[in-house]
């Protein structure tokens, strides 16, 4: 009984070792939550604030996910804001040109998988290394953006009406759960199952390794590196897409607000920043972290100028964290 | 003479490869045949890695020709390298550290489905009895499930041997394989080693160390600056005629006679 008892522990041991860097980073999440539903139970414990959440985070989130496979395999893609704003901008068009609004979500699409796989050619043929590179295409791209709609924004207003629109940004029957979080949940699902079910993502693990490692043992470096950077691409098209649809308004410059925060959230959630590790789950829960700070820190009754304090503190806490939970093996 | 070529595995033949202007191969003639080990020897920097990384498929040769079984295979390369049987035992273990055992023996050649998605259980179980079988592993602490990084450098070098062992290697090359093991985690390896020749499969193993290599190889080519500078059959020379070779070639550059 008694050694039953030890082998318990100790698997309980081994698992809370195995899971140590999400439990931390889910141990900040309650702290947090608790410091804000103690300060302000009016406002936390009530349904508002989560609706109001569950409305703009999956706009983060969606790119956040996808940037964290990026960052697994070692590298970096600052360009998506501007993947965001390309996505939204050829939606708009295609919609106005053509009144469809499927032609328009797959043209913007396919506009999220050219910016990605233009990534993906200078990083690994052209052999930019994707820091620079991402910053070259991110101004390329926001600079086509301006040049296009001469700085104007596009309203949607027309999309409202179809079944599309219901299905990307509407409200579900039941509380009224905005759609956007059913698509961040299906994402992360699915980048889930590719992540850890499917040889593409062992490859990604690998490579985020040891590239050297990888090349030798016969993976194709070069075409996951590839793949990694087009569904970035693809998935920050998407989400420009929702964040317009919400306001149904195309702006020139969406995304450029969510390149810090999806970066804060893919590292606060425990993503290494030399690659090999990282976990989906934690970028869901840094995401979340991230998404409520303002609202909470404005809600405890400070002023919105405390944010980037708080912002940088959480972010330096949490990674040192991460540094010494390594160290210990 | 006719024997030897019929049963040749692998051979290379007037390999050159530079790396800008410095040459790390000239004019390479090497074989090993069926069922043979040998040791290669030669100091730092004298070729041995490049060489390896060659019939690895991972350097292309910038000239010669690369043969398997007495037919010439062009653009040799790592899966061509692969598909043939050939499989390596690095000097830096070729291991994603930060990933688990399991991953790191299906590492590029995961058990999935047709679909690609991956048989995890499968391939722990496998790789649970890989462990046990192939590098006698009875430790408890280390499952299929542990992270290399956990573990210690003869145990990684295990895992890496057990993977090229599973994936029935015709030809394995083992890079230092000893370096940073223990006594005795070396002698298991150097017992692995006589177990290739006795499973009918080749080997070609590097080491600084000269007593490593005599007891488990047929034959040993010295490498210096690039070139092939002798070769010698077991029988031709005994442990301490190779060592006062090899120091001949360390303080003058050529060995006693030519071989």
């Amino acid at each position: 009984m008694l050694k039953s008892n030890n082998l318990m522990n100790s698997s309980w041991i081994n698992s809370a070792r195995r899971y140590r860097i999400q439990l931390s980073v889910s141990g900040v999440l309650v702290v947090l939550f608790s410091i804000f539903i103690i300060g302000r139970p009016g406002v936390f414990l009530s349904y508002d604030i989560y609706y109001a959440f569950m409305s703009t985070i999956p706009f983060t989130a969606i790119p956040a996910l996808a940037l964290t496979l990026v960052i697994v395999t070692g590298e970096i893609d600052l360009s998506f804001p501007s993947a965001m704003g390309m996505g939204g901008l050829v939606f708009s068009y295609v919609f106005l040109a053509t009144k469809n609004i499927y032609i328009a979500i797959v043209a913007c699409l396919i506009t999220g998988l050219i910016i990605g796989a233009l990534n993906g050619f200078l990083v690994t043929k052209v052999r930019i290394p994707s820091l620079v590179a991402t910053i070259g295409t991110m101004y390329l791209w926001r600079g086509v953006i301006m040049v296009l709609c001469s700085g104007r924004g596009i309203p949607l207003v027309s999309t409202r009406n179809t079944f599309l629109f219901q299905a990307l940004v509407g409200r579900l029957p039941w509380k009224k759960i905005p759609m956007q979080v059913v698509w961040f949940i299906v994402i992360a699902i699915f980048l889930w199952v590719l992540l850890n079910r499917h040889k593409f993502g062992s490859h990604v693990y690998h490579l985020g390794d040891n590239i050297n490692s990888a090349r030798m043992m016969g993976i194709n470096v070069n075409r996951v590196k590839l793949f990694v950077f087009m569904q970035m691409g693809v998935f920050a098209a998407f989400a420009g897409v929702l964040a317009s649809l919400e306001v149904t308004y195309f702006w020139p410059t969406l995304g450029s607000g969510y390149l810090m925060k999806a970066i804060a959230a893919v590292f606060v959630g425990g993503t290494s920043v030399v690659g090999g590790v990282g976990t989906l789950f934690g970028t869901c829960i840094g995401v979340i972290i991230v998404g409520c700070l303002e609202a909470g820190i404005i809600a405890m009754g400070m002023t919105g100028f405390w944010t980037q304090l708080v912002y940088g503190l959480i972010i330096i806490i949490s990674l040192s964290a991460y540094s010494f939970l390594r160290r210990e093996k | 003479m006719e024997d030897k070529k019929l049963s040749s595995l692998i051979q290379l033949v007037g390999i050159y490869k530079h790396f800008g202007g410095v040459s790390a191969l000239e004019d390479i003639n090497f074989e090993v045949g069926s069922n043979e080990v040998v040791g290669l020897i030669g100091d730092n920097g004298a070729g041995k890695s490049t060489m390896i990384k060659v019939i690895m498929g991972v350097h292309r040769a910038d000239k010669g020709k690369i043969c398997f079984k007495g037919e010439e295979v062009k653009n040799w390369s790592v899966e061509k390298a692969r598909k043939c049987g050939v499989e390596t035992v690095y000097q830096e273990k070729a291991l994603g550290e930060k990933q688990t055992v399991w991953s790191n023996i299906f590492m590029g050649r995961e058990l999935s489905n047709r679909f690609g998605f991956l048989k995890i259980k499968k391939a722990k179980e496998e790789t649970d009895r890989i462990m046990k079988d192939y590098i006698g592993f009875t430790s408890k602490a280390i499952t299929p499930d542990s992270f290399v990084n956990t573990m210690s450098g003869g145990e990684q070098q295990g895992v890496a041997i057990a993977r090229a062992l599973y994936f029935n290697a015709e030809l394995i090359i083992l890079d230092e394989p000893t370096t940073a093991l223990s006594l005795s985690e070396t002698k298991k390896v150097l017992d692995f080693i006589k177990k290739i020749k006795e499973n009918g499969r080749s080997a070609i193993m590097i080491s600084h160390s000269i007593y490593q290599l005599y007891p488990v190889s047929d034959r040993f080519v010295i490498l210096d600056r690039g070139k092939i500078v002798g070769e010698f059959k077991k029988e031709e020379i005994s442990l301490d005629g190779l060592v006062e070779e090899m120091y001949r070639i360390a303080t003058t550059g050529h060995l006693s006679k030519k071989s």
